[in-house]
């Protein structure tokens, strides 16, 4: 019964079909850190387009975006929510600079990072959701 | 395996001369081995004629839930070997997130909603959570997996050595999509369906019929046939039939699906008593 991948768990399918409909950019990331979908905001947000680039792991995430503490300072990658998110199995909410690597636009945002955990109480991964100060 | 329905139909028993050629028994369906092994899969009003036609030397029976809700246990008070000392009596269904699968029958098999306790029934009674899950009975290899259906449900994939069954009873895969179907791997129920010799999919709604009901559940019978296609079936059952569908309405309606996915296998509207043989057993 091998498939090319495996297929995901229906959580994970209606927690990608729920972000399909929202105007908030998400991201929708394994236990890996790999995010497997985003949506049509969070395209913005990123500057590339989910069909273009399809699922995109941890370090190219990095390559893409930077968020830091501090507008003049560099480096704080998207790590930290994100681990705390599924190390800890707990909700995260941090104000941060985005900066957009590609055409260095900076942006300030709030990240709201939360575990999805199914009824059995199994990781399966994390919602991560940006909500942008526009004029900031 | 031996694949006999005993009930088809969806949501509410439709008994009468307008449903008897499938039927009106809510869901359920024998599935017996080549060495006897008997699955009962679903608890709706047809268990209780399933259990008639058991066989008197059986000593074990396995009941199959795929979730909780009205029409696919509410045959389940009415079966014989519960009520039989020497029966052993294996019941697997999904447990909630707060609540035991016991927890959960017992709020129907109690007072005021039926008279007889569950710890009360005579045969020996053995509950199995299936969440996400494998685990064997004679010769079956099962596999259960949370489908996209409102509540805890699961699906189930039923081998043995030569032949292959995923009975998917409710399940609304399209739930969402802006078109369907989709990859495989977002597909709900994507693997428990793939490559099986049958599939009893949900087909409840016709398309027209699917804006007025999103969410509920269920899928169309054009989104079943997809799902076939997707999955790689090699004969489809159209299950769960609405119950305000007659049997002319009913086979109108799939045919008139089928002319238009055009689907590279076999369709057969289940019906009670209509069994399917698979593999050589």
């Amino acid at each position: 019964m091998a498939t090319k991948t495996a297929q995901q768990s229906v959580e994970m399918i209606l927690v990608r079909q729920l972000a399909s409909y929202l105007f908030v950019p998400v991201l929708v990331i394994d236990t890996t850190g790999t995010v497997l979908f985003y949506n049509e905001p969070a395209e913005r947000i990123l500057g590339v387009r989910f069909e273009e680039t399809g699922r995109i792991d941890r370090e190219e995430v990095d390559r893409l975006v930077e968020l830091s503490d501090d507008p003049n300072a560099s480096s704080e990658d998207l790590e930290r929510p994100l681990e705390t998110a599924l190390q800890q199995r707990r909700p995260v909410h941090a104000r941060r600079w985005l900066l957009r690597r590609a055409d260095r636009v900076r942006l300030q945002v709030e990240l709201t990072v939360f575990p999805i955990i199914d009824h059995e109480e199994r990781l399966l991964g994390a919602m991560a959701m940006f909500w942008e100060h526009h004029g900031a | 395996m031996k694949v006999t329905p005993y009930g088809v139909r969806g949501s509410l028993a439709a008994p009468g001369p307008a449903t008897a050629r499938y039927g009106g028994n809510t869901s359920c369906v024998r599935v017996t081995g080549p060495d006897g092994t008997v699955l009962v899969l679903d608890a709706g009003t047809g268990i209780r004629a399933l259990a008639l036609e058991l066989p008197t030397t059986l000593s074990r029976v396995d009941v199959l839930l795929t979730h909780l809700h009205m029409d696919h246990i509410i045959g389940l008070g009415f079966f014989g070997p519960l009520y039989n000392s020497v029966m052993e009596v294996h019941i697997w269904g999904p447990a909630s997130a707060t609540l035991s699968l016991e927890a959960r029958l017992r709020r129907y098999l109690a007072p005021p909603l039926f008279p007889v306790l569950l710890r009360d029934l005579p045969c020996r009674l053995e509950l199995h959570h299936t969440g996400r899950s494998r685990f064997s009975i004679g010769p079956f290899q099962i596999r259960a997996a949370r489908v996209c259906h409102p509540g805890p449900t699961v699906g189930y994939r039923i081998e043995t050595e030569t032949s292959s069954l995923a009975y998917l009873p409710d399940h609304e895969p399209a739930l969402g999509t802006r078109r369907f179907p989709v990859d495989p791997e977002w597909t709900s129920g994507f693997e428990l369906a793939h490559d099986v010799d049958l599939l009893l999919h949900d087909a409840q709604y016709t398309r027209e019929e699917y804006p007025g009901h999103a969410g509920w559940g269920h899928s169309t019978m054009h989104d079943a046939l997809a799902f076939g296609q997707l999955a790689g079936v090699k004969h489809l059952a159209p299950f769960h039939h609405d119950p305000g569908r007659d049997d002319a309405a009913l086979e109108k309606a799939l045919d008139a699906a089928v002319a238009e996915v055009k689907p590279d296998f076999p369709v057969t509207p289940a019906a009670e008593g209509r069994s399917f043989d698979l593999g050589s057993a």
